[in-house]
């Protein structure tokens, strides 16, 4: 599997050939799309991510010493990023998704482009992630 | 006669940027409002020329802010039509203006088994520091609640009020709906019932009518940034008989006449109730945001933001599977409206992706939200520069993102 940053490196250059707008959020549209539906017993009140205008559901998996996650969204630009959190970090060493360094959201411009990361959840979102891969290195979840 | 709007958008230089390439269609007005040129020179000039501190100077220029100063709340008192200057108080905003009156009126009138009455239709800033107050105060805090149109269910108002209600606090227009409550009737309903009346005129003042006296409320309060002047200053008008009857809500410099170690005794109104180094720049700004206001015929500003709404409404409305809030008996200024299947934060974004600023969301008001059972909302809201056009330039930009969205 790519490690976090090849994938990260991949993202970017995938935005690289998107450069106009509609385009980068056509794509993320369509990654929200794509999503897989989040199984029902996983959409509970512990899996939603606080601080977003749109409902965030993000549920959690440490098996061995790597994490997995699936999430899902009423948003769909919200749903399209959650994809781009799953390529990331879903399915890696729990240690290293922990100490993960985001950068691909600046690379992509994306971080511009989106009003404020606190109004979409997408840093709720990370932080969640990164806690959850923390207890789960540590043996706690 | 009617307004020049080009001239209009000249005073306003922000409306000239650009926005990801677009130029920028500002219509999140309810939020806060843009500055006139006239506005940002006040505050320059005051930083440049003038800057001092206010009442206890000996020197030329704590002299010079003192006069601007007080100066500004004369033309507060002026723009709102109280008698008296001292009437006039200056806080940090509606939200600051509220919670003094229902901290200072909690205190002197509200014991334990009297009730408050506020209304469904609330922004949070006129609703939690009621319960708060009702709280510490072991009042029943009681709400009115509104019909699917928005409008307030007076026939309920009317059961409610009763000798133990001691205030009534309400919206004169509803920041998420734009519904424009029947203040004076609601006010007099209050009277009649021996209880006192707040009006939170944070997204009023700027679009409809605002004489206090006319209104006859006993408190008025709304925010300087939503009336074209800067943040971080706000009014509260109170009738004298209500200031003088109510205990401080902070102390500190300013607000005292005499202190020693028995006893502190407290300044006039309206310094009674201004503890600490005001926010001296502010109430300056304001007034030049007034002024600036005042050089118009008001009824022209109404009749002009008017047209652009049922301008908006009706190019709105023929959208397919729109559905739209606002749509009380009297509304001004605010569409709040929904596209079927799709997320209010997603057709925000797209929008600002294209140049044009609403808002979305719950707005503050999830009382509101809850009552029509939906999550949030996507705001327009308008202000005496919004053109006809730029109602074209999002009902276009809505297409677009329909599109973009698979409807």
């Amino acid at each position: 599997m790519a490690s976090i940053q090849e994938i990260q490196n991949s993202i970017v250059e995938d935005f690289s050939f998107l450069p106009e707008w509609d385009d980068r959020y056509a794509y993320l549209i369509e990654l929200g799309q794509k999503i897989d539906p989040l199984p029902e017993q996983y959409r509970t009140e512990d899996n939603i991510v606080r601080g977003c205008q749109s409902t965030v559901w993000l549920y959690s998996e440490c098996r061995g010493d790597k994490v997995y996650f699936k999430a899902d969204s009423d948003s769909l630009i919200v749903k399209g990023l959650a994809a781009l959190l799953m390529r990331v970090f879903s399915g890696q060493n729990a240690e290293q998704v922990s100490q993960a360094d985001l950068t691909f959201f600046e690379e992509t411009g994306l971080n511009k482009h989106l009003s404020s990361q606190r109004t979409n959840g997408l840093m709720a979102m990370i932080e969640k992630i990164q806690s959850f891969a923390f207890k789960c290195k540590n043996g706690e979840v | 006669m009617a307004i020049n709007i080009e001239k209009i958008r000249e005073d306003f230089p922000i409306l000239s940027i650009s926005v990801n390439g677009k130029p920028f269609t500002y219509l999140d007005n309810a939020a806060t409002t843009q500055k006139p040129q006239s506005v940002i020179d006040a505050i320059v000039d005051y930083y440049r020329n003038y800057n001092s501190n206010i009442h206890r100077g000996t020197h030329y220029l704590s002299n010079r802010a003192t006069e601007a100063h007080e100066a500004a709340r004369k033309t507060v008192k002026d723009y709102i039509n109280a008698k008296n200057d001292h009437e006039i108080v200056f806080t940090r905003g509606t939200t600051e203006a509220i919670n003094l009156v229902a901290f200072s009126f909690g205190e002197a009138f509200v014991n334990p088994g009297d009730e408050v009455i506020v209304t469904g239709l609330e922004h949070h800033s006129n609703f939690v520091p009621w319960q708060m107050m009702c709280e510490r105060r072991g009042a029943h805090f009681r709400v009115v609640p509104f019909d699917e149109n928005g409008d307030l269910r007076l026939d309920v108002l009317k059961e409610l009020l009763s000798d133990r209600t001691r205030i009534l606090a309400f919206n004169h227009v509803s920041n998420s709906l734009g519904t424009i409550n029947p203040a004076k009737e609601i006010i007099k309903m209050a009277h009649d019932a021996g209880a006192a009346v707040l009006v939170d005129a944070a997204q009023a003042v700027q679009h409809t009518e605002h004489d206090v006296q006319a209104l006859d409320a006993d408190f008025y309060a709304f925010s300087g940034h939503k009336i074209y002047g800067p943040t971080g200053i706000g009014v509260l008008y109170g009738k004298e008989k209500w200031l003088d009857a109510m205990p401080p809500y902070q102390g500190g410099g300013e607000m005292i006449d005499q202190v020693s170690i028995e006893k502190t005794t407290y300044n006039r109104l309206p310094f009674k109730f201004e503890a600490g180094t005001p926010n001296i720049v502010g109430p300056i700004g304001l007034a030049a945001a007034i002024n600036y206001l005042n050089t118009f015929n008001f009824s022209d500003i109404i009749a002009h933001e008017d047209a652009v709404l049922q301008y908006g409404i009706e190019k709105l409305s023929k959208i397919k599977g729109i559905k739209i809030y606002s749509k009380a008996k009297k509304h001004t200024s605010i569409i709040a409206f929904n596209m079927a299947g799709i997320h209010h934060y997603d057709l925000g974004t797209l929008l600002d992706a294209q140049g044009v600023a609403v808002r979305t969301g719950h707005h503050c008001t999830q009382p509101i939200m809850t009552a029509l059972g939906i999550e949030g909302t996507v705001r327009a809201s308008l202000a005496l520069y919004n053109t006809k056009d730029e109602i074209n330039i999002l009902v276009t930009a809505i297409q677009k993102a329909l599109k973009m969205l698979g409807k």
